[in-house]
């Protein structure tokens, strides 16, 4: 096992799928949309008061970033799986993990990454201060990896099963549940002044605890689904 | 029964398994009844009422023990769930299927427990404190186990699929409870917490361990019987099987 | 070694375990005197596995597929390089500049085939490669195989018909339902 080989695997297999994204902008486009419409509706929902929205806004904004990733894993290794791609995958050389770790990167490059980017923007809607969108941004970009990484392993769990888009739902959601809570309690408290790095240190631990075993998961239920 | 001399590897055949899980449990059945029943009687008659909460807190004598028992099954379905993946073991897997529906259901019993106690003492039904809502949370899990066993239609995916899953997610159920703890903490006004129990005397733990004992004998009938349901349904091609049928 | 049957007869699933995708429930395989379950990624360097499905990208060229799961492989190939593979092929022209989706049945066959051009590795696991192959491809894969089987390459494959390959030892399996 060489180290070059393996980074080449681990850059051959993200060149793809973004090349494979941008061939197809609308999977794109459709996360981001979906986001921007969720986080619109609550507001609908509760009354555009500013005070309840500046409550809210951080949870709000936080579930409808892990609604939209969790709406995109269904993608992460359909496609593979029906064409043939994934045994492939199980049959390199290098890792398995590896591959597993450059899909999670290219899955979070198209639908993390825009939601970081939009976050702001939205948050605007919801009457946070400009220190609050910033502590916004910065823990979506620390969570919204873990949330690909951990996504994951549903997405590999559930290949090819009826309705499994469902059930990727309830597979991942308790999985997804304490970065959601470290990630909305982190604007939240800086929004109260308590200061937001607790809240961001275990954003920051959660995203290397996922980065060390989710892969290995994901491999796991990979192999399994292929057999 | 000189255990020494028991090849234990002889249980990691299916026909092994079903005679053996036959012959145990109307022990434990038996001992479940017998820990039952004293641990009601000393939790209903025998530990004094409170002074604050009345004859109501009486609940609390199912609903922690319920709650320690969901946690404790799951921890003991991820088990069987790593003994199968890494000895390609299917008696153990067949054990992490049985024992998931009891988990789940003490899992509930846990969050109906709650509600029941919570709506005399403060008033409502549901209080997002850490037990309760780490309690949900772990219904999920347990839900997402036996749903994702049944989607699956090839029996050898579905069994180690869903291993995998109970061992991911035995490693969430304490970063569950320590960052459910944690936001409860964070915002306050959770004047009410259901982990602050009553002042224990020694009679009311008594009755609470023996509650536990009784519903942890139980469940190891009741997921022993599941488990030779499970044996006949899945094997009933065999030859084994047919006899047992004729005979 | 040929492996050959009715369909649902086996085939694909033998071939399967040969790989090691699926594990059997009895028994081991061995290669060069060692269990592939403990060789893992040793015995997937030394092999190269073309399945029913094509396991090309529709959105990509046949030359962005090649050089990707090369380069997956690990074992990475240049744009070059790939061309050259598939314009062994039978592919070259412009259908290397079209989408795979664009692609007729057959020549989304030799696309898949066209890794057997690119890299050597000894043992060749392939699953009815000779479906939807005109004669003209059929024959340069022939070729390919013969070459392959000289330079002293293993090839296992599941064919409904006769495979005329001179060997020093050719098997043939005839799998019965």
């Amino acid at each position: 096992m060489n180290r070059s080989g393996m980074l080449a695997a681990l850059r051959g297999i993200v060149w793809r799928d973004l090349l494979l994204a941008l061939r197809r902008r609308s999977d794109v486009a459709t996360t981001v949309f979906f986001f921007a419409i969720v986080t619109s509706l609550f507001p609908l929902g509760v009354g555009p008061e500013p005070v309840v929205l500046r409550t809210i806004g951080p949870g709000v904004l936080w579930v409808a970033a892990l609604l939209s990733c969790m709406l995109s894993l269904g993608r992460l290794f359909a496609a593979d799986y029906l064409d043939g791609v994934l045994e492939q995958m199980v049959l390199t050389p290098e890792p398995l993990v590896m591959l597993v770790i450059g899909k999670a990167f290219a899955h979070w490059i198209v639908a993390g990454l825009p939601v970081v980017l939009l976050s702001p923007l939205l948050g605007l809607q919801f009457g946070l201060g400009s220190d609050s969108l910033g502590v916004m941004a910065l823990s979506l970009l620390l969570g919204t990896p873990t949330l690909s990484l951990i996504g994951s392993i549903a997405a590999a769990l559930t290949l090819g099963v009826r309705g499994s888009s469902l059930l990727i739902a309830l597979l991942v959601l308790p999985l997804f549940i304490p970065v959601l809570i470290f990630g909305a309690g982190a604007v939240t408290s800086s929004a109260s002044g308590i200061g937001a790095e607790a809240h961001l240190s275990l954003l920051g631990a959660s995203l290397v605890f996922a980065l060390a075993f989710a892969p290995w998961a994901t491999a796991a239920a990979l192999r399994i689904a292929v057999e | 029964m000189e255990l020494e001399r028991i090849n234990w590897f002889r249980f990691s055949s299916v026909q092994a398994v079903y005679p053996l899980a036959g012959t145990l449990i109307p022990w434990f059945a038996a001992l479940a009844m017998l820990c039952m029943t004293a641990g009601l009687y000393i939790g209903l008659f025998a530990a004094p009422t409170d002074y604050q909460q009345g004859d109501a807190y009486r609940i609390i004598f199912v609903h922690v023990p319920a709650a320690w028992m969901s946690m404790f099954l799951y921890v003991v379905m991820a088990g069987w769930a790593g003994l199968g993946l890494g000895l390609n073991a299917r008696p153990s897997l067949m054990m992490a299927q049985a024992v998931a529906p009891t988990g789940a259901m003490f899992t509930f019993l846990a969050l109906l427990t709650g509600a029941l106690w919570g709506k005399p003492t403060w008033g409502t039904w549901w209080v997002w404190d850490a037990r309760l809502t780490s309690e949900l949370i772990l219904l999920f899990q347990y839900l997402g186990f036996i749903l994702l066993q049944a989607a699956i239609d090839d029996r050898r995916r579905a069994d180690r699929a869903s291993a995998v899953l109970a061992l991911v997610g035995v490693v969430n159920v304490p970063i569950i409870y320590y960052s459910v703890r944690w936001w409860n903490t964070l915002h306050q006004g959770a004047s009410v917490s259901m982990t602050a129990t009553p002042k224990m005397a020694a009679t009311m733990v008594t009755a609470m361990l023996l509650m536990a004992l009784g519903f942890w004998m139980y469940s190891i009938a009741v997921t022993l019987t599941r488990m030779r349901c499970v044996i006949l349904e899945r094997e009933r091609q065999t030859s084994w099987v047919q006899e047992m049928k004729v005979s | 070694m040929s492996v050959m049957g009715e369909n649902g007869c086996g085939k694909t699933t033998l071939l399967r375990l040969l790989c090691g995708l699926t594990a059997p429930e009895h028994g081991r395989i061995y290669w060069q005197g060692r269990d592939i379950s403990q060789l893992k990624e040793l015995y997937f360097a030394q092999l190269t596995y073309i399945g029913h499905r094509n396991a090309l990208k529709d959105d990509l060229t046949p030359a962005e597929n090649l050089r990707a799961s090369t380069h997956i492989a690990g074992s990475g190939i240049s744009f070059t390089a790939a061309r050259s593979a598939l314009d062994a092929v039978g592919l070259g022209g412009n259908s290397h500049l079209l989408a795979t989706r664009l692609l007729s049945e057959g020549q989304k066959r030799r696309a898949a085939l066209a890794r057997l051009w690119c890299c050597e590795r000894p043992l060749w696991v392939l699953d009815e490669p000779f479906t939807a192959l005109d004669a003209y491809a059929a024959q340069i894969l022939r070729e390919r195989l013969q070459e392959h089987v000289k330079n002293g390459g293993l090839v296992v494959l599941a064919t409904h018909q006769e495979v005329d390959v001179e060997a020093k030892s050719v098997g043939q399996l005839r799998l019965a339902g």
